[in-house]
């Protein structure tokens, strides 16, 4: 500190008279009292108040309509079906039927949620390779240690994609239908690329070199997690790019929900069509469900989710109220302080003078 | 007297030795033979070859230990064993939370950089190690026969060592030969014990005679000798000559290793001990460790946050089984199977899962608190340095602190024990005035001289001094050069200097002396003294020239030249020169008869007796225990005893006194050595008091100019220059309190004995008066006045010393002399001969003249203990002097107030004590028994009230059994009474008296007591206890103390040494308590809480989630936040804060004291703080968490999407904690938050950025920079730390309206504008400063506090109004604000109408109120002392004449007992006044009860 300075003289040893040395560094000090921290206060309630207030307005733009299909109509029988492990290999389809009242208007999206499920527990959360998923030959025929126990199968063929979150992938598939008033049901177009973060299908998400090799040669030596019933490069008959790793419902699965009760984006209204350039129209709508993804161990509901969203997000209200609770309280105690201001705080200054 | 019965047990125990060769180590003795006598290249053979070398390693490592043995001593720090178990944990799979690697992060990082310092520290220590060992000296090499330059650590045991003057002591060395002529040599211990005056150190008696060179290829002896051992004033042993012959050493034979040779041309010693081995490497113990009471507390709350983590760990594991249980059989497909493939039983998922979460939860266990309370302590320390306040010009010294890690304890002290002398005065004795013959010169002029030195002294303080620093500055450069020898381990704190160079130029400037700055040098004589001075040296100029007798001179006179050359030449002060400090002027008389050996003597002098019993042999014995009296005077009067004798036996024959007058003085020389100029000569003073008396006979000419063992020069005015045969000298000890020399006068040729001593001893050693002719009525008055003036000296706080002399016939003192010897050649008993012997000599005195030391107050001490009290500290003096002296300074620096009642307790057994203790007892009870009532009933709001801190605000101290109030009562014990009262039956009582007093003076109290003192306080009271003293006789009291302070003043660096703290002057302290101590304090606390606050708070957050997870132990915070988060990210700011905060200016802290009270009572950081602080840590993690939990409850967020912006938040939440705490911002906060926020979104931008596989198994890819586009994030935000903090806010903010504390008060003052503020303080100082109002009615905070009962109607105090809420209160005070001032203004006039007409009164020959009320003390038990010949009236006199006079008689309190203890008679007086009706009344203006009391060592 100082001693790189040699002085001398009979003083040498004078500590520096310097600001910081002598902690006489300038400073604000502010008091905290009644009649300090008052317009802080009303400030802030206001602020709040404001936000709240146009947080709200917005939220109530917002629509949305939540469908349990756990149980609901003909999914009761697939329910069933499905609560015995050894029908899994069957398919079940059904139907569940709804309405609108009032249209969806912009942007909708289409969820599918889930209740109970923790993909957010520890080990579960581990049980994964990202080393795989971005698309290393290595990790593909020698999974992580992480996704034990579901690196390898019975005969010790490596597992692609590894881990129990791959494993436990949710795997109905559900078809939109619009019952126009007067004709027959239109299929909703669903958006289902681009659905994902950017980074994600494009950085964390690879397919292994295929080097003119197709798909499914890449993965020969693999084979598909246990409760797969298609292997990880036939996940989308449709869309060959969208096989592999960078499966966005794949993706968008590997993601893991922070809560138990989550949902996930299944896809976007797709505008294209004319009929619902603007949004979902009011009406009737069937869902056809591919039944697969059972819920019965762990107590968990099935739903789909359509939503319009606002600029802060999905339909909260939670936000908003937060706001304005927070804004009240302020201005409460605000006031508590400014009584108490009135009454001993202004006596306080007086005194001081 | 131990020495002599055991050397014999030393041969035994040599012999013993011999037997057994193989346990020498067994052996409680060294042996030593000279490496001269071995051939070195057998080693082997060497005898000496098992002692430690002389090359020193104080290094703890090396290259090779460095690592294990540094995290050895690591681990010894729980902590960091816990976190390296938890870091282990990790690599455990089934308990796993983290990427082991990364968790191993912080306990690396941790250990890493402790164990950097910790190399630094070594590689300093061993670069000075080195630099030390290299350092040269001269050893005799056998092969070439001379001494040979070799390094330092290159010396052995048995090597022969050659040193020169100003060299350093490479190894405590057996001195051998000396070029002195009188065999001595002389040492400088400042390096040792600080001392800065010259110590002699003898040739060892065998080798004394020797008159050559001495050749060490002669000596052939053995020496025998201790162990090593660490005690510097001890050393014992034996030299065994081939002859057979047995010389004894002692430590004047030693010479130390350390210390520095002075006036001494060279000198040849046998090494000892060497390297770590020396007395100086043993004294040198390591840095002392003291666990503050704040860090006491603080592991208290840690201990509780491991309940608290374990509670939460077995909730969340019994969580988890539960939540696996409720599965049942049915496993889900979350659940992920053991790496086996089998389920995991609830149970031992549970068990697994509890370890997992003491991992995860592990921040809670704050890892960096320990490391960061250790930065924030060192930059403490570093500000405290650069204190310029704390810095002393005069003697470029500032405070040092030596205990690094107990800088907030000085905020908590609620005792201050004190030495007196050099600690609150400042040790620099100076001749204010004196008596001489009964007549007084009171000095005015000199009187005035020091009255403005006072003031120069503060007008000094802009502007550099000069002369009067000089002399302390060379004991500072002197103590650095200590420390290149004496290697101190506690190198952090203070400035090493390990280079050489400076070693020696710290020598070469050491070349002033001690006690002799201009004020205590420069006397300015008393008119009146001088003139007579001058008329009677000229008259006895002109009587010799006459040769007429010098009886003829008028007693008066002769009696003021007697006084004069008793001042000058009763000292142990030896002169030096000016051009060569420190070589002593040397000029050798040649004395007239030479000295012949004791056995001529003893042949011609004593006739039967002593031959007749003893034979040659045991008469050699007595040569050689002879010298082993007691203290180098002795030593030295030995020889001249003999030839002195000689001497007369020859005179006698003669019958002539042929040399007695001349024109020269006698005993020719040479002219030229006295060239020099007189006035330059310096003297180098054993004791300040010494130089002080012989500087004031130097003002009176009478000039000291040379001492040598046997003869002292004086130079007289007219007469010139006289030698006095220096016949003996028995030097001062604390028994006898006095010290005699034996001289012939040069001009009467009688013997002469002047004695100087304490007042109380030489009074009784008085020739009893011969009332029957005038003489003998004259030498009565002369004892009746001095003693009143004595008395009078003594109220003005002087020390006192009486002068005194006796005059011995030949046939008396050959008669005496032979007593004398015969006690100094005793074995057995030895001590207790020479005791006798020396109370043979010093009876019969006749009086000659009393002097008073002004031992002066230091610069400030009055206002600084005055400013101390206030702060609620209770001040303790304990001091060795006596009781008069004691109570006087006590008065002078308003440790005690003339508005006082003393309480003065002298008992001289038991029984006695017990009963004084108990009557006091009774009586404070009874006195105070309404005002006390009275205080308890306020005592519910009342926090304030100066005297009534202890019982009604603090709970720690709500162990106490009952609440003692502090009454405006003096104690004043005396170490006799002490000693009774420290006993075990009675330190109860003594205490409960003790501490319902306002002061407490111990007198006359030794070290030993002061220490069992403070540690009775100590452990029976539970207080904080500051100690500080500057003497060596202070170091048990500063050990004992929690913080001890050490003044580095003029009396060495032992306190210094055993201190925490060093501070150049008393008042400093009051800035470092109250400044230092209390921003360390309040800066500490509030860091710890805060740092127990943002930990727990973090970790509730991963609790919370758990409620959401399945109790699984999984976190949404990113492993790496999770670790970094307390490293890091929220690192600097606290650290800042810690550092920097100031709750209070330190201008308002010193103004306002009372605002210590804060840290005494804790108030910063309370048990149910830390409480608090985990509620409200607790409740801001709700918010934190449930706030973004229900925004994003419901969506497709995933885990660490969520999770950082929670992170986030978390970080502003603790931020803004921060900044609600924090009191002051300078531009280091705000860069420090700003710097935090901007560490956190970069780290977390690059992390989540930089490698989308690398952090497996969490992957938090892009995650961060997603946040940043997303609206919501912003949203939360804003609102998230709002309402987290909205009632920690609200809290403080009603707080600082409604019930600010003190400290908030204080900082309001701080804000009004400068002029303001000074009124304000003004105001409250003076109302402080009123004696009526103990509390000042300062601002909303003091209410008037009850004084008395009888106040309360005069203040129209409404007691109804106390017993209501705060609130009302607070009212109250607004509203009566006005009228406080006048209330205490009231009292204020009430007084001072009142104190002057006492000062008018105040009678220095107050006699007869208390005594003709008093049964005379009956003295019927005398001691056996057969000249017991004080007369009734002079006993009368002297034992009521030592109380305090500065009291008047309206009311007084006489604690008396009889010394015989049988008739105890406790009686209170009082002197009703009309204002003082009803008996349990205390009047505001309570005059100081006045205690009577019987000094008992008077009537001894």
């Amino acid at each position: 500190m100082g001693k790189a300075k040699v002085k001398s003289g009979p003083l040498a040893r004078r500590p520096d008279n310097s600001a910081f040395k002598q902690q006489r560094l300038p400073a604000w000090s502010p008091m905290l009292t009644a009649n300090t921290v008052l317009p802080f206060f009303y400030f802030m309630a206001a602020i709040c108040m404001l936000l709240g207030v146009w947080l709200l307005l917005t939220v109530q733009s917002t629509q949305e309509m939540k469908l349990d299909y756990t149980e609901a109509g003909s999914c009761n029988l697939c329910y069933q079906k499905r609560q015995n492990a050894s029908n899994a290999a069957q398919s079940c389809t059904c139907k569940v039927m709804f309405s609108i009242q009032k249209a969806f208007k912009g942007d909708v999206f289409f969820y599918y949620g889930l209740k109970n499920f923790h993909q957010n527990l520890r080990r579960y959360m581990d049980s994964r390779d990202d080393g795989q998923m971005v698309g290393r030959k290595r990790n593909l025929k020698n999974p992580s240690s992480y996704c034990q126990p579901f690196d390898k199968d019975q005969t010790g063929v490596p597992i692609a994609p590894c881990g129990a979150v791959a494993n436990s992938i949710f795997n109905d598939s559900f078809t939109l239908s619009y019952h126009q008033p007067g004709s027959s049901p239109v299929r909703i177009p669903l958006l289902r690329r681009g659905i994902t973060w950017y980074t994600d299908e494009n950085i964390k998400f690879r397919n292994p070199k295929t080097e003119n090799l197709t798909l499914a040669e890449v993965f020969k030596d693999t084979a598909p997690p246990l409760y797969w019933q298609k292997p990880v490069y036939e996940l989308d008959p449709d869309n060959p790019t969208n096989n592999g790793f960078i499966n966005e419902d794949l993706i968008i699965w590997m993601r893991e929900a922070a809560f138990p009760n989550f949902k996930k984006l299944y896809g976007v209204l797709n505008r294209a069509d004319e009929v619902f350039a603007k949004g979902l129209p009011a009406g009737n709508y069937t869902i056809d469900i591919n039944y697969n993804f059972p819920v019965q161990y762990f107590r968990g509901r099935k739903e789909v989710v359509l939503t319009t969203l606002t600029w802060f997000g999905g339909q909260n209200h939670f936000l908003p109220v937060a706001y304005l609770v927070t804004s009240s309280l302020i201005l409460l105690l605000a006031v508590v302080l400014t009584v108490i201001w009135w009454k001993f705080g202004k006596a306080g200054k007086n005194m001081q003078e | 007297m131990a020495r002599d019965s055991e050397d014999p047990e030393m041969t035994k125990a040599s012999k013993v030795k011999r037997q057994r060769k193989k346990k020498t180590k067994d052996n409680k003795t060294r042996t030593v033979h000279a490496n001269i006598l071995y051939d070195y290249s057998k080693g082997e053979e060497n005898p000496n070859r098992h002692y430690a070398n002389n090359k020193i390693k104080t290094t703890k490592y090396t290259v090779l230990s460095f690592l294990p043995k540094n995290l050895f001593e690591q681990f010894h720090r729980f902590a960091n064993v816990y976190f390296v178990f938890i870091a282990l944990l990790n690599f455990v799979p089934v308990v796993n939370a983290f990427q082991p690697e990364l968790a191993l992060a912080p306990v690396v990082f941790i250990l890493s950089v402790t164990a950097i310092k910790d190399l630094w520290e070594d590689y300093r220590r061993h670069r000075s190690d080195k630099e030390i060992n290299h350092m040269d000296c001269l050893v005799y090499s056998r092969v070439e026969r001379r001494y040979v330059e070799k390094y330092w650590k290159e010396v052995r045991v048995g090597d022969f060592i050659r040193l020169r003057c100003n060299e350093i002591l490479p190894a405590d060395v057996l001195l051998l030969s000396s070029s002195d002529p009188d065999r001595l040599c002389h040492i400088e211990t400042a390096t040792l014990d600080g001392e800065t005056n010259l110590k002699q150190r003898q040739v060892v008696r065998s080798f004394f005679d020797l008159d050559c060179d001495f050749d060490p290829l002669k000596y052939n002896g053995v020496i025998e000798c201790e162990k090593p051992n660490n005690d510097l004033n001890r050393f014992r042993g034996y030299i065994l000559h081939r002859s057979g012959r047995r010389d004894a050493l002692y430590k004047e034979n030693l010479l130390l290793r350390g210390c520095t040779i002075r006036n001494t041309e060279e000198a040849v010693g046998i090494v000892i001990y060497a390297g770590h081995e020396t007395k100086a490497m043993l004294n040198n113990n390591g840095p002392r460790y003291k666990r503050s009471k704040l860090e006491r507390q603080m592991n208290v709350d840690v201990f509780w946050c491991v309940i608290i983590l374990l509670v939460m760990c077995l909730f969340a594991a019994v969580g988890h089984g539960l939540w696996m249980f409720q599965y049942g059989d049915k496993r889900p497909v979350f659940d992920v199977l053991s790496p086996e493939g089998t389920d995991l039983s609830p149970i031992m998922s549970a068990i697994y899962l509890f370890l997992t979460m003491i991992i995860v939860f592990q921040v809670l266990i704050p890892i960096s608190l320990f490391v960061s309370i250790e930065i924030v302590k060192i930059c403490q320390v570093y500000f405290i340095h650069q204190d310029m306040e704390l810095y002393d010009e005069e003697t470029d010294s500032h405070l040092q602190c030596r205990a690094l890690n107990i800088t907030e304890d000085l905020g908590q002290m609620q005792y201050i024990f004190s030495d007196k002398t050099g600690t609150l005065t400042e040790n620099k004795m100076v001749f204010r005035r004196c008596t001489v013959a009964g007549v007084e010169y009171s000095h005015d002029a000199n009187a005035r001289r020091l009255a403005m030195y006072q003031e120069m002294d503060s007008e000094e303080e802009e502007c550099t001094s000069h002369g009067g620093t000089l002399p302390r500055r060379d004991s500072v450069t002197s103590h650095q050069s200590a420390r290149v020898v004496l290697r101190s381990q506690s190198t952090k704190s203070h400035r090493r200097t390990g280079s050489r160079a400076e070693a020696k130029r710290a020598s070469i400037l050491s070349k002033h002396t001690a006690f002799s700055s201009p004020m205590e040098k420069d006397i300015t004589p008393d008119p009146q003294l001088l003139d007579k001075v001058n008329e009677c040296s000229s008259q006895m100029d002109f009587m010799r020239f006459h040769s007429q007798p010098m009886s003829q001179l008028p007693s008066d006179l002769s009696d003021i030249i007697d006084f004069f050359i008793a001042l000058t030449i009763c000292n142990t002060v030896v002169v030096s020169s000016p051009n060569q400090p420190r070589h002593k002027v040397r000029m050798r008389f040649e004395l007239k008869s030479p000295v012949k050996t004791i056995e001529d003597f003893i042949k011609r002098f004593t006739p039967s007796r002593l031959t007749s019993g003893s034979n040659n042999s045991s008469s050699s014995s007595l040569i050689t225990n002879r010298s082993s009296n007691k203290g180098c005077s002795s030593m030295l009067s030995s020889p001249s005893a003999e030839s002195t004798l000689t001497k007369l036996d020859e005179e006698r024959q003669h019958g002539s006194l042929p040399h007695a007058f001349g024109p020269v003085p006698p005993y020719g020389y040479d002219r030229n050595a006295w060239n020099l100029e007189e006035g330059e000569l310096r003297y180098e003073a054993e004791s300040p008091d010494e130089a002080a008396l012989v500087y004031a006979a130097k003002a009176y000419k009478c000039s000291l100019v040379g001492r040598l063992p046997d003869q002292v020069t004086v130079e007289l005015p007219h007469l010139g220059k006289l030698s006095f045969e220096l016949l003996h000298t028995l030097g001062f000890d604390s028994t006898r309190k006095r010290m005699s020399v034996v001289v012939r006068h040069p001009l009467t040729d009688q013997i002469t004995v002047y004695t100087k001593g304490a007042d109380s001893v030489i009074m009784d050693l008085i020739k009893p008066p011969d009332t029957g002719n005038s003489k003998g009525k004259r030498q009565k008055k002369i004892v009746n006045r001095t003693q009143n003036y004595l008395n009078l000296y003594a109220a003005d706080g002087l020390r006192t010393l009486c002068i005194a002399k006796k005059i011995l016939s030949k046939e008396q003192y050959a008669c005496w002399l032979q007593h004398h010897l015969e006690a100094e050649t005793a074995i057995q008993g030895r001590e207790g001969l020479l005791f006798e012997s020396a109370l043979r000599l010093e009876t019969n005195l006749q009086l000659l003249g009393a002097t008073g030391i002004e031992d002066r107050l230091q610069d400030g001490v009055p206002e600084t203990i005055a400013s101390l009290r206030k702060a609620g500290l209770q001040i303790w003096v304990l001091t060795g002097d006596k009781q008069e002296t004691a109570v006087n300074i006590a008065y002078a620096c308003k440790l005690l107030d003339p508005e006082e009642e003393i309480l003065t307790l002298n008992a001289d057994s038991q029984e006695a004590c017990a009963l004084l203790l108990e009557e006091s007892l009774h009586y404070i009870q009874a006195k105070f028994l309404c005002s006390s009532a009275d205080q308890t009933a306020k005592a519910f709001h009342g926090h304030f009230a100066p005297f009534d801190i202890y019982p009604s605000s603090s709970p720690s101290s709500s162990s106490h059994a009952a609440p003692f109030m502090v009454h405006r009562l003096g104690l004043v014990i005396d170490g006799r009474t002490l000693a009774y009262a420290l006993d075990k039956s009675l330190e109860d009582k003594f205490l409960a008296v003790a501490r319902s007093c306002r002061s407490v003076l111990c007198c006359r109290s030794t070290p030993l007591q002061k220490s069992m003192v403070v540690k009775l306080v100590r452990n029976k009271l539970k207080v904080m206890t500051l100690a500080i003293g500057d003497g060596a006789n202070d170091v048990s009291m500063i050990q004992v103390a929690d913080v001890g302070v050490g003044i580095s003043g003029q009396e060495g660096m032992q306190a210094v040494m055993a201190s925490d703290f060093a501070l150049p002057r008393f008042r400093y302290l009051q800035k470092l308590l109250l400044v230092h101590g209390h921003w360390c304090y309040s800066r500490l606390a509030n860091m710890i809480l805060y740092f127990f606050y943002k930990n727990a708070m973090f970790v509730a957050l991963i609790f919370w989630y758990q409620f959401y997870c399945g109790f699984s132990g999984s976190a949404m915070i990113d492993q790496w936040y999770l670790i970094f988060f307390n490293l890091m990210f929220s690192a600097f700011p606290q650290l800042i804060t810690g550092t920097l905060d100031k709750d209070v200016s330190a201008e308002t802290l010193q103004q306002l004291p009372q605002l210590y009270v804060n840290g005494q009572n804790s108030e910063e950081y309370k048990p149910y703080m830390f409480w608090m602080n985990m509620i409200d840590a607790f409740y801001q993690s709700l918010i934190c968490f449930f706030i973004p939990y229900f925004a994003y409850a419901d969506s497709d967020v995933d885990l660490f999407t969520w999770g950082t912006p929670i992170t986030t938040l978390a970080l502003f939440t603790i931020l803004v904690h921060l900044g609600i705490e924090t009191k002051t911002w300078t531009w280091m906060n705000w860069l420090s938050i700003a710097f935090s926020i901007a560490l956190f979104f970069t780290v977390a931008l690059c992390y989540n950025a930089s490698c989308p596989t690398c952090y497996s198994p969490s992957n938090p890819y892009w995650t961060m920079q997603r946040l940043l586009q997303d609206p919501l994030f912003y949203l939360l935000c804003v609102i998230t730390p709002v309402a987290a903090l909205l009632p920690r806010y609200f809290y403080r903010a009603c707080q600082g309206t409604l019930f600010p504390s003190p400290v908030q008060v204080g900082r309001q003052l701080d804000k009004l504008p400068a002029e303001t503020r000074r009124n304000i303080l003004s105001l409250s100082r003076v109302k402080v400063g009123s004696p009526l109002s103990p509390k000042p009615p300062f601002l909303s905070l003091n209410k008037p506090s009850p004084k008395g009962c009888n106040k309360k109607d005069q203040r129209s105090f409404p007691s109804s109004k106390t017993s209501q809420g705060p609130v009302s209160q607070t009212d109250n005070q607004s509203r009566r604000s006005p009228l406080g001032p006048t209330d205490s203004e009231k009292g204020l006039s009430d007084i001072y109408t009142l104190v002057p007409s006492e000062i008018d009164t105040l009678p220095y020959t107050k006699d007869a109120p208390p005594l003709s009320e008093e049964p005379q003390p009956p003295s019927t038990k005398d001691s056996e002392c057969p000249d017991k010949t004080l007369e009734t009236s002079n006993l009368s006199l002297s034992s009521w004449i030592t109380s305090t006079p500065l009291h008047t008689q309206t009311d007084s309190v006489q604690l008396n007992l009889p010394h015989n203890g049988d008739s105890q008679c406790v009686k209170y007086t009082r002197n009703s006044e009309e204002r003082l009706q009803s008996d349990h009344t205390v009047h505001p203006a309570q005059r100081t009860e006045q205690v009577a009391e019987q000094s008992l060592h008077t009537t001894l």
